[in-house]
């Protein structure tokens, strides 16, 4: 466990990137309130691995435990719920800011669905790139994958994106298929 | 038909991560490519739509509470256990102490870091606003990170870390040396839609580690390290746009 200054050392490099966490968590999980309890427990094994962390991005670091939890967690809880089609009526993407809401309306919702519609690898480097800014070796470093890989996804992913926003009706395909 | 080659450059030349050789090469082929065109133009356009549509979603603040109220937890049960036969008086007398020479050593060095900041970051303020008067913006005037860079070397002992941001709002306009808190630093000049935001980049100086944000004659700055260099940028833009620029550079 981390003594006194690990810990105050440990709350001002990693801490501040709490947003980052909780946003990828969110994204990956499609849900706030999983995503509150997963981003906790990927930054208590933060806080054990601490010890091996020395210098260099921080936000990277958190960011690729965060996701690894996610995916850990998903394994273990949505095992089933994966090869049911995901249907968006039973779970509403509420959004605990109603401002933006209103402002951005029905675009926000729009793109809201289809990201989550997305394949998961393809979902996590656009949430990376689009949302949190990463540069391609920061999405590399996270998801370990080679820049290379991480490129042809992102090109793949988007347009992805492009095409499920473009066409609303294939995703009553999907739910029919 | 757009090869599978010319679709991944896109991609990089969109998110600005093509070296500057490629960039223009790629410029080239876009000339010439009508379906590349199209896709560049329909990805700006999703890009732009994903940002409108304000997807981010901050950590909510009963965790951030938890989680600082965890940590403060385990400090206090750490503390908790001590035997019945402790001599409490001598405990009581090393706890005084121990206030005093903390509450001594904070009030000894508080005011000297804080007025360091502000000084520091008066000296930015006044050096961003003398890098506005004409002709003093930039002494290297180029967009092209290869070229600000290099341009570095040997006028100053270190090579600061240049990056065009263009993709993402901040188009680098060029760099200079400038003088701030007796020292000679690298100021690199972005644009900020129709702003000008400095960020003045020295090594970092143990007496001068500092970090923070604040607002001076009408201008924000904001201040961090990384990679024992200090960053100050200093604009009249929002202070949510110099934090966005502290993202881009923070990401290097």
């Amino acid at each position: 466990m981390l003594e006194g200054e690990d810990r105050a050392r440990f709350e001002a490099t990693v801490l501040p990137h709490l947003d980052a966490a909780f946003n990828l968590a969110r994204w990956l999980l499609r849900n706030r309130t999983d995503a509150e309890d997963v981003t906790q427990d990927a930054v208590f094994r933060a806080f054990r691995a601490f010890g091996t962390y020395r210098s260099g991005n921080a936000r990277a670091w958190l960011l690729q435990i965060v996701r690894n939890t996610c995916f850990t967690w998903l394994r273990q809880n949505r095992m089933a719920a994966e090869f049911m089609e995901f249907d968006e009526t039973t779970m509403p993407q509420e959004s605990e800011n109603p401002e933006t809401l209103a402002m951005a309306g029905s675009d926000r919702e729009q793109l809201t669905r289809a990201l989550e519609l997305l394949p998961e690898s393809f979902r996590e480097i656009l949430v990376l790139r689009e949302l949190e800014g990463c540069s391609y070796k920061e999405i590399a470093e996270i998801t370990s994958r080679p820049i290379g890989t991480v490129m042809s996804g992102l090109a793949r992913a988007r347009l992805q994106l492009r095409n499920s926003l473009s066409q609303p009706v294939s995703k009553e395909a999907r739910r029919a298929v | 038909m757009p090869s599978e080659h010319s679709q991944t450059e896109l991609h990089g030349y969109l998110d600005g991560e093509l070296d500057a050789i490629s960039a223009a090469n790629f410029e080239k082929h876009l000339e010439s490519c009508a379906d590349c065109k199209k896709t560049l133009a329909a990805e700006e356009a999703l890009r732009k739509s994903i940002q409108k549509a304000n997807l981010y979603e901050r950590a909510p603040e009963s965790l951030r509470m938890s989680l600082l109220g965890k940590s403060e937890a385990r400090s206090e049960v750490r503390q908790f256990p001590a035997p019945r036969a402790f001599p409490w008086r001598w405990l009581a007398v090393a706890a005084v102490f121990l206030f005093v020479a903390l509450v001594g050593w904070n009030l000894l060095r508080r005011p000297f870091s804080l007025t360091d900041g502000q000084l520091m970051a008066a000296s930015f303020v006044d050096a961003h606003l003398r890098s506005l008067q004409p002709g003093h913006l930039t002494d290297v005037e180029s967009t092209d990170q290869h070229t600000v860079k290099p341009w570095f070397d040997g006028r100053i002992d270190f090579a600061p870390p240049v990056h065009d941001y263009a993709s993402d709002g901040f188009p680098l306009l060029g760099g200079r040396l400038d003088v701030a808190g007796g020292r000679t630093v690298a100021a690199l000049v972005y644009a900020r839609r129709k702003h000008i935001v400095n960020v003045f980049v020295e090594k970092t100086q143990p007496q001068y580690s500092w970090t923070g944000s604040g607002e001076a004659q009408g201008y924000h700055w904001l201040a961090w390290q990384k990679d024992g260099f200090s960053f100050c940028a200093v604009s009249d833009v929002a202070p949510a746009d110099l934090a966005q620029l502290q993202q881009l550079f923070l990401a290097q």
